[in-house]
């Protein structure tokens, strides 16, 4: 299987304050790294989920890979194409292949649009609209299981799941080769999360896209993905095969995350890692291994020594001086 | 569960709509019982808000309450005048939202806001500013005394949500109802804020009423839980005896839908097929009937009936009422 997707090193930086500010403050950098060195592949047909908590940089890699972000260093590759130097014609062809599924289901919805026209509104952006667009419409609703009724609604009259399975209809219209998906199942309840899953699993298998799933509910990671990256402070601590990760956690913050996922069984057993603090700011990175200030297994050279990169098996990767297990 | 701090019965609330009247709750009876956590689950529309809004006497304007009473403290909420309902609210019974960056004022500094919060003390100054500090302190928020002069945004989520706690939990109220406080935390924080919830619940001694959809924190956090479907409380008991021996068809399917309960990997995960009953026009007999595995013929026309299915835990379906079925 070849890769759809290649990220080498992947840095993207926000400017925070002014020239003026940094010289008037004293401030060195007047930039924060939102992410940095993430490098990872995502095979044809493969799910790839990045998890992580909020401000970790998740979303902000998705939006340098879509091009909808400058990268400052490294490269993204699509089927070949480095997509960091792409011109805006480039572009609009990359935009073709890959789509994007949006975190808020109805809000990323326009009000004012119905069903049918937001369904079909990729072909007009990309100048494919000669085409039965009616027809495309009634194909795309059946594909995720809404009636062909539906394309003459409004957003406001859908539940959070039925937007939802809008927004895969759209993102599925032009046949895309990749899809990114920021939090698919945020905002939906128990049983429609398994719905909505149940669908992108079934169209993976049935139409092979290769699917790019930002998350911080790792309850429904090991049921949907591949090969997973956890993510803290814009870095990856630890990447590799999704079993692996489960069975098998290294960095002592995925064994936290992991172990911080309530059970629904009131007399569950839980031998709970618990974080101490506050996720540190990104104005203000830890030195040595950016862990260490909430590390519960801190040791020598912690907070001095940025962390080596260990290779467990093959994929399995992560940044620890002292991995557990 | 005697000593009850909070008794809701036969509670109904329909609001007014272009369609005609919608039954967003029906019948709720319910018991919050002093220095206990009571949680309550269910899906979006199953009438959470509604119930929570009806506590606090916060109903849209298109609401009636057809019937019931909610008693607290052993006054009648619903009987109250406004003026010693607002001398409730925030005094004894206080709340926590879901999304902390909202609730608190994005202008004003944390520590304004807290002392702010304290008009109905004839405390000096000084001494509310104090109070605001110890309270910060006790929801973990270290160097309290010069954060009081920090902004909202200068914090992080899980620390807003902390603050809110703190500004909730300052008057020492006898119920504090916490809408969904974690859904915008992760996994990490999430843990965090339900240690402080307990800690705080057991050196302060009230009671919480604790909404939320995610079971998991249900589990580890709440004494007994109230289940709701489509504005319907459809099971009731400890928490323990619930989650082990669920009675009721929907919170048995909401159970085996929690992907955390689905140890092995699974491209298929389980759903509760269909949707809920339009509320404007309500089916007759069982409200679940559209979706459960077990319906039978009684549960097309019969509303089955509130019963005991073992002792303290409550359950309204046919199939637990039938004869050697216990």
């Amino acid at each position: 299987m070849t890769d759809v997707l290649e990220v080498k090193n992947v840095r993207v930086r926000f400017r925070v304050k002014s020239n003026f500010q940094a010289l008037v403050q004293g401030i060195e950098d007047p930039f924060i790294d939102a992410v940095r060195d993430a490098s990872f592949a995502i095979l044809e047909g493969e799910t790839f989920t990045l998890v992580g908590e909020s401000g970790s940089g998740k979303s902000t890699l998705a939006l340098a890979v879509a091009g909808l972000l400058p990268a400052e260093e490294g490269s993204v590759r699509f089927g070949g194409a480095e997509v960091t130097t792409m011109d805006h014609a480039a572009l609009q062809a990359y935009r073709k292949q890959i789509s994007f599924m949006w975190q808020n289901p109805v809000g990323s919805l326009s009000p004012r649009l119905s069903v049918g026209s937001l369904i079909t509104e990729p072909y007009k952006i990309h100048k494919l609209a000669e085409r039965d667009l009616k027809a495309e419409c009634a194909r795309l609703l059946k594909m995720v299981g809404l009636p062909r009724e539906f394309s003459t609604r409004y957003p406001h009259q859908l539940s959070g799941g039925q937007a939802r399975r809008v927004g895969v209809a759209r993102a599925l219209a032009l046949n895309p080769k990749l899809i990114i998906a920021d939090e698919p199942t945020a905002g939906l309840d128990v049983s429609v999360q398994g719905e909505i899953l149940n669908l992108l699993n079934r169209l993976q298998d049935e139409l092979g896209v290769a699917m790019f799933i930002i998350t911080h509910n790792l309850n429904i990671v090991r049921h949907i993905s591949d090969h997973t990256a956890i993510m803290y402070l814009g870095r990856f601590v630890e990447l590799g095969p999704t079993d692996d990760i489960f069975e098998q956690p290294r960095h002592p913050y995925t064994l936290a995350l992991l172990s911080a996922n309530p059970e629904p069984d009131p007399d569950a057993a839980i031998s709970r890692i618990e974080l101490k603090g506050e996720v540190p700011s990104l104005m203000d990175r830890p030195g040595g291994c950016e862990f260490h200030t909430r590390c519960p297994f801190v040791g020598d050279g912690c907070d001095t020594n940025p962390p080596p990169l260990f290779t467990v098996s093959g994929a399995h990767t992560l940044t620890c001086h002292y991995p557990r297990g | 569960m005697n000593d009850a701090l909070l008794t809701i019965r036969d509670l109904s609330v329909h609001y007014h709509t272009d369609r005609g009247e919608l039954k967003a709750m029906r019948h709720v009876n319910m018991d919050v019982p002093g220095g206990s956590i009571v949680g309550v689950v269910g899906e979006s529309g199953c009438g959470k808000s509604t119930l929570i809004s009806s506590i606090i006497r916060l109903l849209a304007s298109n609401a009636i309450i057809p019937c019931g009473s909610i008693t607290f403290e052993g006054r009648d909420l619903l009987g109250l005048s406004r003026e010693e309902m607002r001398r409730l609210r925030g005094d004894r019974i206080s709340i926590v939202f879901q999304d902390p960056m909202s609730t608190l004022n994005p202008v004003l500094s944390i520590g304004r806001q807290m002392v702010d919060i304290q008009y109905r003390s004839s405390a000096s100054r000084a001494h509310k500013i104090k109070r605001a500090t110890e309270m910060l302190a006790s929801v973990g928020i270290s160097d309290p005394g010069s954060r009081l002069k920090q902004f909202p945004h200068e914090f992080s989520g899980g620390m807003q949500q902390r603050i809110s706690i703190a500004m909730a939990l300052q008057a020492e109220p006898a119920l504090l109802i916490a809408d969904e406080p974690t859904t915008a935390l992760d996994a990490t924080l999430e843990v965090q804020i339900i240690h402080l919830l307990k800690k705080l619940q057991t050196d302060i001694g009230c009671s919480i009423l604790f909404i939320s959809h995610h079971l998991g924190v249900i589990a580890e956090l709440c004494d007994y839980v109230v289940v709701m479907y489509a504005g319907e409380v459809v099971e009731e008991g400890t928490t323990r005896e619930v989650f082990h021996n669920p009675a009721h068809p929907y919170t048995e399917r909401l159970l085996r839908c929690d992907p955390a309960s689905i140890a092995t990997k699974t491209r298929s995960l389980p759903t509760i097929p269909g949707e809920i009953p339009d509320l404007v026009t309500l089916p007759q007999g069982c409200i679940f009937k559209n979706r459960c595995e077990h319906v039978m013929t009684q549960c097309e026309h019969l509303v089955p009936a509130w019963i005991e299915s073992h002792s303290g835990h409550f359950v309204s379906c046919h199939l637990a009422a039938k004869p050697g079925n216990d």
